[in-house]
């Protein structure tokens, strides 16, 4: 035993996580009795009892990553995914880089989200808190349940091996590292909208309180899954060294299904708030978005779906997940059935006005989500049915889902400037006509400068959308209209909504630039001796050598690589292969220099001995990916946009009594 | 009034019924998934069912080759093992295949070999192969289906292919799948 004194931390992480699972029970049960019979001190129990939960699932995580952190090897998902060697961020990360460890961050995350409405919720009514918590509790305690019983991290073997057998190497990577605790903040965080939701439907009420209450939470996880999700592409781009940046795989799909659903969430939202109106398609949607999350999630680690994410697939376990989505998923919808059709229905309002922007938002994401969703489920049903192996790839998903893409961004520019209830095109079309003609300006620079009719489109739409953003701020403060003070002095009282609302869209547009700047990426694959210099892309790459150099659990060949134009050294890369003795496996670390208007991505291949006296050559791939940081530079700004949005005067000041209560709404953010 | 509150229950019904569908889906996946019937990385051949491809392949030391009718014209099943002696689960599955050929014959194709080195492969593992071809530049082996090597074929008398598995046997796969394959074909 390697370590002596921390022989029972495992056990009391188990232990903790136990008491977290019965007391999430609790959480479950006492509140929904107290809110059925309206007994107040039974309704008090809720943010006791999630609070409870929360600290027992810290400890508990608190004992696995002591257990990581000192190497207790007798633990056997730490023995199977550590090793001494191993540096100790990886250490502290590789804790949510297994299977086991990744269903018990994803439990701290509910049980966070169940904590922050406890704490922060005051200002809600006792009724729907006790509800909300209890739902939360409920889903939590299944969870929990899954991970005792199916995927316990605690685990023990003996005798204890000497050392691990080492993380994936491929995971060894600062971009992975925190891409799975962002990711799973933005899954699990659409599960308040989704305990809202249920709450609201047992009591029977939705309003324009409910939709006030319910965004904040909607755009919070909405932020962090586009972070998530752009993290995740940004690592498979620079880890990987394929070149790409998304693959169409099913658990890349599987996590922008929710983000499609949670934008459509987002929005349909705001016409509840603002207008009482799509109550029940917006109730349908917070069930709808946390469904796909949890399946998504889940699927994956039942093995139906292929795809590169492996995960040990078990079978066993898929039973269980499944079991336990029948009752969340399944209850939910059916209480959906049973009680949506009694929701008053809400406002009125012309085709053409802002909630029917607002509707057309939501139908053309919703049928991407639909069509992203067939093309992922397609191959399994098509074998169950019909026994024929299918895979639906990008060839698929770019002709089905860009197309519907482009409307969207044609609307999004549009639907902002356009008053609530009724609306007329003309004046909304009047004060974006600069924003119009830049776009077609872009978009007949695109079509000569590029290739493809689609890019080019992409291109000038996201013009248009980025310009239209900055009319929109530019109208509201009256800029050329009024004196710059007086401008400055609108701008600064701006409400921070709409500031972020435009904020997101330009990002929208920044990133669908980068999409269509990167469809026109140039590579090449080359076998060169050092010394040699490759031309590609207006650019001289020239090999100056291949060394080995040593690394804490690795061993690397690093290449040289001088990048040149018009005799001028623009970049030197060191693009390199590492080898890791305890896995046996290779991983590429791809070189990569950026100016932010092109990427050069330079990977090392196969080294070949010369034979007869020739010298050594080395296979190199080049890449210039135009625009290719644009494709996440966007999704950052989008997420500051939700961000500043979350902190809205009028979100924090939205509760009907106590002011200060919802600023932690906000806070929960920073 | 009653109607149009009918039709809205039975829209609001209509998500639980899709989401209930792809749950009995899933469901019968993991348990084909449990049970060896449903393997979603399985690669189905399109030759199951099917009926052998023409071929004419020469011999491979130190056997014969054979034909498609040939093939057809046995009044037993036969596995059509397609090999190579560079492919390192082929030296893995050689062992299973002499247990298996006391109770099968087993005809080998070498896939994109060649001869010396397969003639090798095939004495040092002590294959017991009844009959081998070459499949020299694989043109054979693209009608077979063949996506890599090893890959086994069970052929009925009439040239009807009836079982297929990509990747090396296994006692596994042989229990699972190729027994009750000929226990179905009559044997």
């Amino acid at each position: 035993m390697p370590n002596g004194p921390s022989l029972n931390i495992p056990e009391l992480g188990h232990f903790a996580l136990a008491l977290a699972c019965c007391l999430a029970l609790a959480q479950t049960v006492l509140p929904l009795i107290g809110a059925h019979r309206r007994e107040i001190r039974l309704m008090a129990t809720a943010p006791a009892l999630a609070l409870g939960q929360l600290g027992a699932l810290a400890v508990s995580f608190l004992c696995l990553a002591q257990a990581a952190i000192t190497d207790d090897f007798s633990v056997q998902n730490i023995a199977e995914n550590s090793a001494v060697a191993k540096p100790l961020l990886y250490k502290i990360t590789g804790i949510w880089g297994n299977h086991e460890g990744s269903i018990l961050l994803w439990c701290l995350i509910l049980a966070l989200c169940g904590g922050a409405v406890a704490a922060f919720g005051r200002n809600l009514p006792a009724g729907l808190r006790a509800r909300v918590i209890a739902v939360l509790g409920g889903t939590a305690a299944g969870f929990e349940l899954f991970c005792l019983t199916t995927s316990n991290p605690f685990d023990r073997i003996w005798p204890a091996p000497m050392d691990g057998q080492g993380m994936n190497p491929l995971l060894q990577d600062p971009g992975l590292a925190f891409h799975p605790p962002i990711l799973y903040t933005g899954y699990v965080g659409f599960a308040v909208p989704f305990a809202f939701a249920v709450a609201a439907l047992l009591e029977g009420r939705v309003d324009a309180a409910w939709g006030r209450w319910v965004r904040p939470w909607a755009v919070g996880a909405w932020c962090f899954l586009t972070c998530g999700i752009a993290l995740g592409s940004w690592w498979s781009y620079y880890v990987l060294g394929w070149g790409g940046y998304w693959f169409w795989d099913p658990v890349e799909n599987a996590s922008l299904l929710p983000w499609l659903t949670g934008t459509a969430l987002v929005h349909s939202a705001i016409v509840v708030e603002k207008r009482e109106a799509l109550k029940i398609w917006t109730v349908l949607l917070a069930i709808g978005t946390f469904s796909l999350s949890l399946s998504g999630t889940f699927l994956v680690r039942s093995g139906i779906l292929n795809s590169v994410h492996a995960f040990a697939n078990d079978p066993a376990r898929g039973v269980f997940i499944l079991g336990l989505l029948g009752l969340v998923i399944g209850g939910s919808l059916l209480l959906f059935a049973l009680r949506a059709p009694r929701l008053a229905a809400g406002g009125i309002f012309a085709p053409l006005s802002r909630e029917g922007a607002l509707v057309l938002n939501n139908i053309l994401l919703c049928s991407i989500c639909a069509v992203v969703l067939t093309g992922t489920m397609y191959p399994p049903f098509a074998s169950l049915l019909f026994g024929a192996t299918i895979s639906v790839g990008k060839p698929f998903f770019d002709a089905t889902a860009a197309p519907m893409a482009i409307p969207l961004f044609a609307v999004m520019a549009i639907g902002p400037m356009m008053p609530w209830k009724r609306a007329h095109l003309a004046p909304v079309l009047t004060r974006l006509w600069w924003a119009a003609l830049g776009g077609l300006f872009a978009g007949l620079w695109a079509a000569i400068g590029l290739r493809g009719l689609l890019p080019a489109l992409a291109f000038g739409f996201a013009v248009w959308v980025i310009l239209a953003a900055g009319a929109d701020i530019a109208q509201r403060i009256q800029m050329f209209r009024l004196p710059p003070s007086q401008s400055w002095r609108r701008a600064r009282t701006l409400p921070r909504a709409a500031l972020g609302a435009a904020i997101a869209h330009a990002g929208v547009g920044v990133t669908v630039i980068g999409l269509a700047g990167m469809s026109q990426a140039a590579h090449r694959i080359v076998e060169v001796h050092a010394g040699d210099t490759v031309d590609m892309a207006g650019y001289q790459w020239r090999l100056v050598d291949v060394a080995d150099a040593p690394g804490p659990n690795y061993t690397a060949r690093v290449a040289t690589l001088v990048i040149s134009r018009h005799g001028h050294t623009v970049a030197v890369l060191h693009p390199s292969k590492r080898t890791f003795a305890s896995q046996s496996t290779t991983t590429t670390e791809v070189a990569i220099h950026t100016n932010l208007i092109t990427d050069l991505y330079a990977v090392l291949g196969d080294e070949h001995r010369g034979v007869a006296g020739q010298p050594d050559t080395a296979v190199l791939r080049l890449h210039d990916n135009w625009l290719a940081p644009w494709m996440w530079l966007g999704a950052l700004v989008m997420a500051i946009g939700g961000a500043l949005s979350l902190s809205d005067r009028r979100i924090r000041v939205g509760a009907p009594r106590r002011a200060t209560a919802g600023l932690s709404v906000g806070g929960r953010l920073a | 009034m009653s109607r149009s509150v009918s039709r809205r229950q039975v829209l609001m019904l209509a998500p639980l019924g899709a989401a209930a569908a792809a749950g009995v889906g899933f469901w019968s996946m993991l348990s084909g998934m449990g049970s060896g019937r449903f393997d979603p990385h399985d690669i189905h051949a399109p030759a199951v069912n099917r009926r052998v491809p023409d071929f004419m392949l020469p011999s491979q030391a130190p056997g014969t080759g054979f034909s498609s009718q040939q093939l057809a014209a046995q009044q037993a099943p036969v596995l059509v093992n397609f090999f190579a002696s560079w492919c390192i689960p082929c030296v893995l599955e050689a062992q299973t295949l002499v247990g298996l050929a006391h109770t099968l014959p087993i005809w080998g194709i070498a896939y994109k070999d060649h001869a010396d080195n397969a003639a090798g492969f095939v004495k040092r593992t002590g294959t017991p192969y009844a009959r081998l071809a070459a499949d020299g530049d694989g043109l054979s082996a693209i009608d077979w289906g063949v996506s890599g090597v090893p890959e086994s074929f069970l052929v009925l008398p009439g040239g009807l292919i009836r079982w297929h598995v990509a990747g090396p046997l296994t006692q596994d796969n042989i229990s699972g799948g190729l027994m009750p394959a000929l226990r179905g074909a009559g044997r």
